[in-house]
């Protein structure tokens, strides 16, 4: 099978891979690019587990054909820290217990760092809706909210 | 932030308040790998050249293969290898058959007919995911489709098709009946004595577990003829076993790793992606994966069983329940998993944390055409408690009562006979009672507001009823139409009260090193009798009448002063030697009527059919 | 195989065998479960698909403007709440208006509110076709839809609902859009449109006619609430069963019509 050429910036990272045919972007992600943050978790959109930002913008890794990335910029969970520094929404998930199993951790963390990089005070129904596309079936959400929450008041310099 | 409330004013002096971490916040040992997206999930494990599996999966629910052809499938591209069932080293199982209990009825693939929708017959390993699903979409299956029963007391009825061949009778076998008894005093002459008799059924439909992770596992080869696989399996042990004695071969070939599991909730203890991503990393000597995919998670990964109850109480004007028969019916699906347990484990829960001195119930595993049912969350207890909850705000309604209050009334109180035999302890459903309806702002009576789980007992609701027995639904009978009823029906013996159970005993361990030393695991044994209930009672009932709150008899004789003695002593049960002889037969004794002697635990795997290479299992 | 297009090349072609690919949220998950039966993906990149424009009284919107440029785009401002009805940020990030409108039962929300709105579909050729008609002999046709046009209309007199299991988001059990004109408080323009209804979008013709000369309150609305069950022709599905959704219906209809302004 044809194999293509994809470049673009992966975590602030120039990347250039070789992508199946219709393959999607999480597959080229995870095998091609060797960043095993994004998961699957329904192939279908339904469950948000593979949510990476485009350009800044969150979308489903697993709905997007890899070839359409050429020369845009992707982020994944793997690059949310600054290096050994963590982002304050990981600092409050780990304090928060906003993650059990961690499955959906990654997508839900770079769906709620979209929201706060548009939006820096968000209510908590804005940040609902931030999350409404990614499923968790452990939590129950409210720790989630919470300590997306905290995060944004964090980074206001708001709380300690 | 989600705060936990520590009701630390409730039985106080029960324990020593001496916890460094319970109550207080604490960070998960492994969540800087979730929150970094570090964690290794069984499918973040790299292997070169990594080969995909897909299954041929029934569309019906239930049909004959009258023939199945995968040539074209073998010559598409990419594809490695077809896995027919004749492939399959041990082509039977039964999951609980790694402690001996049941019979093999479910293949890997299914080589004859399939029992349920979803149900696979051919696996396909091809080198990407896609030409495998190509692959699988060419395999031509002609299928005779059988009739289908999909309802359980359908299933139980004698013309209904048979589900699974081991079974044929469409229910497990609780040898020597095809349900779960529990006899308890005489339920049917209490009826006769109640005001009121009420009686209603509930249904709960199957839940998917719809973990984030799909269920899956990677296979691939080692040095010196092992296996490694790296599965999202709850139940790393139970799996490695399962795969074991499917492929029969010794465990000891495999190296299974786990641990992190992307979301189980009991959804993950199948073991049915491991043995078959081994025997595909065996056949083609490469890394297999076998992940399903979102609709096979839903449509083929086992669910919490439907189940369906049919309550019935018999109760007093005042409100106490003084019978309660229940019947029972697990939808285990097409094949036993763990549903048979559930029936055992829920039997042992009946008739709800309430004091009834007239219990009866039948507990039923089914087999339909469904999808097999697995373990979730409190299953065999979850359901039931639902039913009998409805059902108490029912009688409550029939009675014209508080339904908090009604619930509080008929509590266990420690010390209290249970319909098993033993005596309550540790009781603290009067308490919850209590702290729910201060939390939802309801009113309660003051006389409601001082009743304690402590106190209340009393020689009458500490009684051994004499019990109606019957022998009805021995295994087979039902379907050749000799049972009229599923439900506890009159009985044909009497069983003298006062009888006890008796104890199961438990083998020796095999080795002393099994031997579990509680010092070891750091369980402190206190040998001194430990001083509490009879002060705490004496203390929290102060300011209150001394008389037992409502504890009104429920039977004729007259209410016996509480035992003062009784929570010191251990519980009231006799021990075997002692026991009164019964005067009936000898083969089954009263709380364990499914089991004729009480054998002790059967250690290791020594049936045919059963891997030769599975370990023996510890004493738990 | 996937191929890059232009609206211009496939004007050309005689027979364009493959599949459109928009957003990707519907064909994707097609490719992700069954690829082969896809032999090619068509990606069409021309600019003109995510423009927004004015001719005489109608908006032109690109079948390529994504829910999430929708909600951002200030001409849009009616279309807005239907916009945010579609999934989460990720999926209106990505899906289009071209592909909800080929949005199979019960997804297509948006759908609902363009047919209220009297939408034209605009295909490459140049031929233009009613949101209706289109619906009709939707799973038939192959053309490419560059986009759809819509009258301008006030914010004020269209209204949308969507009606979900699960909050805040989830798929529909139904979606019901309203646009009305109703010049002190009697309706002189209805059109009403449903969504998981039917096996597409439809229109709701005998309660638009009951609502036409209404007055907007409890007592005047009830012919219309009583004519909608004859314009529905809802499924069970694993959401809602036909009863639950035709039970319902009239509610939400009532909420909607009823709603403060």
């Amino acid at each position: 099978m044809a194999k293509k050429p994809v470049s673009f910036i992966l975590n602030g990272t120039e990347t250039g891979i070789f992508v199946e045919e219709g393959g999607n972007l999480l597959e080229a992600l995870r095998r091609g690019a060797g960043d095993l943050s994004p998961k699957y978790g329904c192939g279908q959109g339904g469950c948000g587990a593979c949510t990476v930002l485009i350009d800044g913008e969150p979308h489903l890794s697993c709905l997007t054909l890899a070839e359409t990335v050429e020369g845009r910029r992707v982020e994944t969970a793997r690059g949310i820290s600054n290096g050994a520094e963590l982002h304050p929404l990981q600092e409050t998930f780990m304090e928060g217990f906003a993650a059990q199993c961690g499955y959906c951790s990654p997508g839900m963390l770079v769906a709620a760092k979209a929201l706060l990089d548009k939006n820096p005070r968000p209510s908590r129904n804005e940040v609902i809706d931030a999350i409404s596309g990614n499923l968790c079936r452990c939590t129950g959400y409210e720790p989630i909210v919470d300590a997306i929450l905290q995060a944004a008041a964090r980074l206001q310099g708001r709380v300690a | 932030m989600t705060t936990v409330e520590f009701r630390k004013d409730l039985f106080a002096n029960e324990r020593q308040d001496d916890l460094n971490e319970i109550g207080k916040p604490k960070i998960r040992q492994d969540i800087e790998g979730h929150v970094t997206g570090r964690t290794a999930y069984f499918d973040d494990h790299l292997f070169e050249g990594l080969l995909h599996m897909r299954c041929v999966r029934s569309p019906h629910h239930h049909a004959r293969i009258r023939s199945l052809n995968a040539a074209e499938a073998e010559r598409m591209p990419g594809v490695v290898r077809v896995i027919y069932p004749r492939d399959v080293p041990n082509n039977l199982n039964t999951l609980l058959s790694l402690i001996n209990f049941g019979r093999d009825d479910e293949p890997l693939l299914s080589h004859q007919k399939v029992a349920y929708r979803g149900e696979a017959v051919l696996a396909i390993i091809a080198e990407t995911e896609a030409q495998a699903r190509a692959a699988v979409d060419a395999v031509r299956v002609e299928w005779d489709e059988l009739p289908h029963v999909l309802d359980v007391e359908d299933a139980l009825k004698p013309g209904a098709p048979v589900v699974n061949e081991e079974y044929p009778n469409n229910c497990f076998d609780y040898e020597p009946y095809d349900h779960v008894k529990l006899r308890f005093g005489d339920v049917h002459a209490a009826f006769q004595q109640a005001d009121h008799v009420v009686e209603a059924t509930y249904e709960m439909s199957p839940i998917e577990h719809a973990p984030v992770e799909t269920c899956g596992a990677i296979a691939a080869p080692e040095t010196n003829g092992r296996y490694v696989c790296h599965t999202a399996t709850q139940a790393l042990f139970f799996s490695l076993g399962t795969t074991a004695k499917f492929l029969d071969m010794p465990s000891s070939r495999l190296h299974f790793i786990g641990g992190t599991v992307g979301g189980g909730f009991g959804g993950k203890v199948d073991s049915l992606t491991e043995p078959l991503a081994v025997l595909g990393a065996m056949l083609s000597g490469k890394p297999v994966k076998f992940m399903w995919d979102r609709e096979e998670e839903m449509q083929v990964g086992a669910p919490r069983g439907a189940e369906r109850w049919v309550i019935k109480d018999g109760v007093m004007a005042d409100g106490r329940i003084i019978a309660r028969s229940l019947t029972g019916y697990f939808d285990a699906g097409a094949y036993t998993r763990l549903s048979s347990y559930a029936g055992t484990k829920c039997t042992g829960h009946l008739p709800g944390p309430y004091t009834i001195p007239n219990v009866a119930s039948n507990v039923f595993c089914v087999y339909t055409n469904r999808t097999p049912a697995t373990a979730m969350r409190g299953f065999g207890i979850t359901g039931v408690d639902f039913a009998i909850e409805c059902h108490m705000d029912r009688v409550a309604e029939k009675v014209g009562m508080d339904p908090i209050s009604l619930r509080i009334l008929n509590s266990y109180r420690d010390g209290d006979m249970k319909a098993h035999r033993r005596s309550a302890k540790n009781c603290a459903l009067v308490e919850c009672c209590q702290v729910a309806a201060g939390k939802a702002n309801w009113t309660l009576s003051a006389e409601d507001q001082a009743a304690t789980s402590l106190t209340g007992t009393n020689a009458n609701r500490q009684e051994i009823p004499e019990t109606a027995l019957d022998e009805d639904g021995r295994v087979g009978e039902r379907k050749a139409g000799r049972v009229a009823t599923t439900e506890p029906s009159l009985g044909t013996r009497r069983l003298p009260a006062g009888t006890h159970g008796r104890s199961h005993a438990a083998v020796a361990p095999q080795r002393p090193d099994m031997q579990i030393l509680a010092e070891r695991v750091g369980h402190r044994m206190d040998s001194e009798p430990q001083p509490m209930p009879e002060q705490s009672a004496a203390q929290v009932s102060a300011p209150r009448p001394p008389a037992p709150p409502r504890a009104a008899p429920p039977s004729p004789p007259p209410a016996a002063p509480p035992l003062q003695t009784q929570n010191t002593q251990p519980a009231p049960m006799a021990p075997v030697q002692s026991t009164p002889v019964p005067t009936y037969p000898p083969a089954a004794p009263p709380t364990s009527e499914t089991e004729p002697a009480p054998k002790p635990f059967q250690k290791g795997v020594r049936r045919p059919g059963v891997s030769r290479f599975l370990s023996g299992s510890r004493r738990r | 195989m996937t191929q890059v297009q232009t609206i211009a090349h496939l004007t050309d072609a005689a027979n364009v065998t493959g599949a459109f690919l928009g957003g990707g949220t519907l064909l994707m998950r097609d490719v992700n479960y069954a690829a082969h039966t896809i032999p090619t993906l068509i990606r069409i990149t021309d600019p003109m698909m995510r423009e927004v424009r004015t001719e005489g009284d109608r908006l032109w919107i690109g079948a390529g403007m994504t829910m999430a440029s929708v909600v951002a785009h200030r001409d849009l401002e009616a279309l807005k709440s239907a916009a945010l009805a579609i999934g989460g940020p990720a999926v209106r990030n990505m899906a289009t208006i071209g592909g909800n409108l080929f949005a199979p039962h019960p997804y297509g929300d948006f759908t609902v509110a363009l047919l209220a709105l009297d939408a034209k579909v605009h295909f490459a050729n140049g031929r233009e076709s009613d949101l209706e008609t289109f619906l009709r002999g939707r799973d038939q046709n192959r053309e490419l839809v560059t986009a759809v046009s819509i009258q301008r209309i006030s914010g004020a007199d269209f209204r949308f609902k969507k009606v979900t299991r699960t909050k805040p988001k989830g798929v529909s059990v139904l979606s019901i859009a309203a646009h009305l004109e109703a010049p002190g408080g009697r309706v002189t323009t209805a059109r009403i449109a449903f969504g998981a209804m039917g096996p597409t979008p439809l229109r709701a013709k005998a309660t638009e006619t009951a609502l036409r000369g209404a007055s907007l309150d409890e007592g005047g609305i009830t012919p219309a609430l009583n004519a909608v069950l004859t314009d529905l022709e809802p499924a069970d599905d694993p959401l809602a069963s036909a009863w639950y959704r035709r039970t319902v219906a009239p509610i939400h209809l009532k909420r909607l019509l009823l709603e403060r302004r």
